[in-house]
């Protein structure tokens, strides 16, 4: 496999992550624009465990799970203040999250502050690539079990699910912990593919582009942020290569621009994201007998 | 017979305006009770007290003489009462059968349902007996198909399938007649009976009185939030203060 495939594939594999760590909390309805400060706690907390020069030099076996769940601890104790808002504040309580963990970590001098850390233990795919299938499929498990129903029931009428018995209080908690562990896990291999991380590689673009992602790729099944981070991940890298093949200006100087508005056409064609239930039972199951489709 | 159900004098307002105005009938245990009214007259806002979405501001509410006015929305259908409502409310996202899965969210609360991949290994008894349910109902409509997209008529009675599987005692329906066409009215009447005779109580606000005369034995009747009148739906059609209600004073529609 050629480097850049390689390249490419961390970057998928680290995407779908990602993904999954923001789309559990978006299928019971809570949109999270903080992937960064999870993505910021699980690598430094990694990075200074496992760092041979700077940190403690554990082991990674030890270090990758540890981060993941002090993330998924943060991200519960946060949770608590976090849930009390909905909708549009949701979206700037855990931006302002972020901003603070980015705040926090800057200013400590343990981990380098500004300047970044090493991380000394490097891998290839052989823990990323297993890691993210174990990701997708514990996506795809927790999503069909009566859990995920519950949080699934919640994004769509959490009054209703309340009087259906659902402790709706303790499911979003869930959800949203669950989230914040597989963002630090995120945070956390990121650090062994690149070697050094920086508080900069996280800011508020990356948490809108992941955002993002799981909108696009659609909050109602599993599929949705395997396909968001494929299309998120694949069509810049296109765009690029049908630039260099052509050498027209639009792809390789505008890209990005052309990009974006890939996106907005997306955002208006498919509003409610590639992979819908609709769309899946058209994919999977020919028969859906024409009486039961309504014509209005 | 028993009651299932009693209120006493229950009251409730809302910016000062009384919407419930000392409020008391029983509901006998197995019976088929309707709450008539015209609009406005509080039937819902009863139903959101009874199934704990309002508190009352004073009076009382018992389930099989157990005073249940202070325990919460979540924990009622735990006590035995489930609910339909005017507007649909079914999860718009979700199969017909992930919906009525939902309705047996309560007899499934352990650690270990929670967790069994119930979309994954289809077979399972949860999905079985929401599809026999369905089944029983004359839905059988494609289980896995979003209920968004099914005709108004079907919603509204997975509405009534999600609430009767979670075995309720007393199952309130807000309006589950309205907008259905005559065929889907007997059905819902047959699938109501067949609940009834396997000792589910009835409590149901409706407005087509035919649908009332067909199906419950017991009326009570709502105005401006005060009961008016209980008896047979023979003694209420002749009552003169109900057809003031409905027709005079007042320029509600009596449909
Ligand atoms: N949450 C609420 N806040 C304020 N007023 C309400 C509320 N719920 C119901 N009401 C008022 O209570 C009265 C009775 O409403 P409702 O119970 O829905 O009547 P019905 O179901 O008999 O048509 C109406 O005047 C309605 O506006
Ligand atoms: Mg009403």
């Amino acid at each position: 496999m050629s480097a850049y495939m390689t390249g490419i594939i961390i970057i998928l594999c680290l995407n779908i992550i990602i993904a999954y760590s923001v789309f559990l909390p978006a299928a019971a309805g809570q949109l999270n624009l903080g992937a960064a400060g999870f993505m910021i706690i699980g690598a430094y907390t990694d990075a200074y465990l496992s760092s041979a020069d700077e940190g403690l030099g554990l082991p990674i076996a030890l270090t990758i799970p540890v981060a993941a769940l002090f993330t998924g601890l943060v991200g519960f104790l946060m949770s608590f203040p976090i849930l009390r808002t909905r909708g549009v504040y949701m979206i700037l309580a855990t931006f302002a999250f972020a901003e603070i963990v980015a705040g926090i970590v800057l200013n400590m001098e343990i981990v380098g502050g500004a300047s970044g850390f090493p991380v000394t233990t490097h891998t290839e795919l052989e823990v990323l690539l297993p890691v993210t299938v174990v990701v997708v499929l514990f996506g795809f498990y927790l999503i069909s079990t009566r859990f995920g129903l519950s949080m699934r029931s919640i994004h769509d009428d959490e009054n209703v699910s309340l009087l259906f018995g659902v402790n709706t209080h303790l499911v979003k908690v869930g959800a949203f912990t669950i989230g914040a562990f597989l963002g630090g896990l995120a945070g956390a291999l990121y650090g062994h593919q690149f070697d050094y991380i920086e508080v900069q590689n996280w800011g508020i673009l990356f948490s809108i582009y992941v955002l993002l992602y799981v909108l696009i790729g659609g909050t109602q099944t599993p599929w949705g942020p395997l396909v968001g981070a494929m299309f998120f991940t694949f069509i810049p890298e296109i765009l690029r290569a049908i630039g260099d093949a052509t050498g027209i200006e639009l792809f390789t100087e505008l890209r990005f621009a052309a990009f974006g508005v890939i996106i907005v056409g997306m955002m208006v064609l498919r509003p409610e994201g590639i992979m819908t239930r609709t769309f899946l039972e058209l994919l999977f199951r020919k028969s859906i007998p024409k009486s039961n489709i309504k014509l209005s | 017979m028993s009651n299932v159900l009693n209120l006493t004098s229950v009251e409730k307002s809302f910016g000062g305006l009384k919407v419930i105005d000392n409020v008391s009938f029983n509901v006998k245990k197995g019976s088929r009770t309707a709450l008539i009214g015209p609009n406005g007259a509080g039937k819902t806002t009863i139903f959101n007290l009874l199934s704990g979405i309002y508190e009352v501001d004073s009076g009382n509410i018992s389930l099989d003489n157990n005073d249940i006015t202070q325990i919460p929305a979540r924990k009622r259908i735990n006590i035995g009462m489930s609910r339909s409502f005017q507007n649909i409310r079914l999860m718009p996202h979700l199969s017909t059968i992930e919906n009525v899965m939902l309705g047996q969210h309560h007899l499934a609360n352990s650690a270990r349902e929670n967790f069994f991949p119930l979309g994954l290994i289809k077979t399972n008894k949860w999905a079985k007996l929401a599809e026999q349910s369905l089944i029983e109902a004359g839905l059988d409509t494609y289980p896995g198909q979003v209920v968004s997209e099914l005709p108004y008529g079907v919603q509204k009675r997975i509405e009534v399938v999600r609430a009767l599987v979670s075995n309720p005692k007393l199952l309130l329906l807000d309006e589950p007649a309205a907008g259905l066409n005559s065929t889907e009215t007997k059905e819902l009447q047959i699938l109501l009976e067949k609940a009834s005779s396997s000792g589910t109580t009835l409590l149901v606000v409706e407005h087509d009185m035919n649908f009332v005369r067909n199906l419950c034995q017991h009326v009570v009747v709502l105005n401006f939030g005060r009961k008016i009148f209980e008896g047979t739906p023979d003694e209420v059609s002749r009552d003169p203060q109900v057809l003031e209600a409905y027709l005079g004073g007042n320029d509600n529609n009596a449909s």
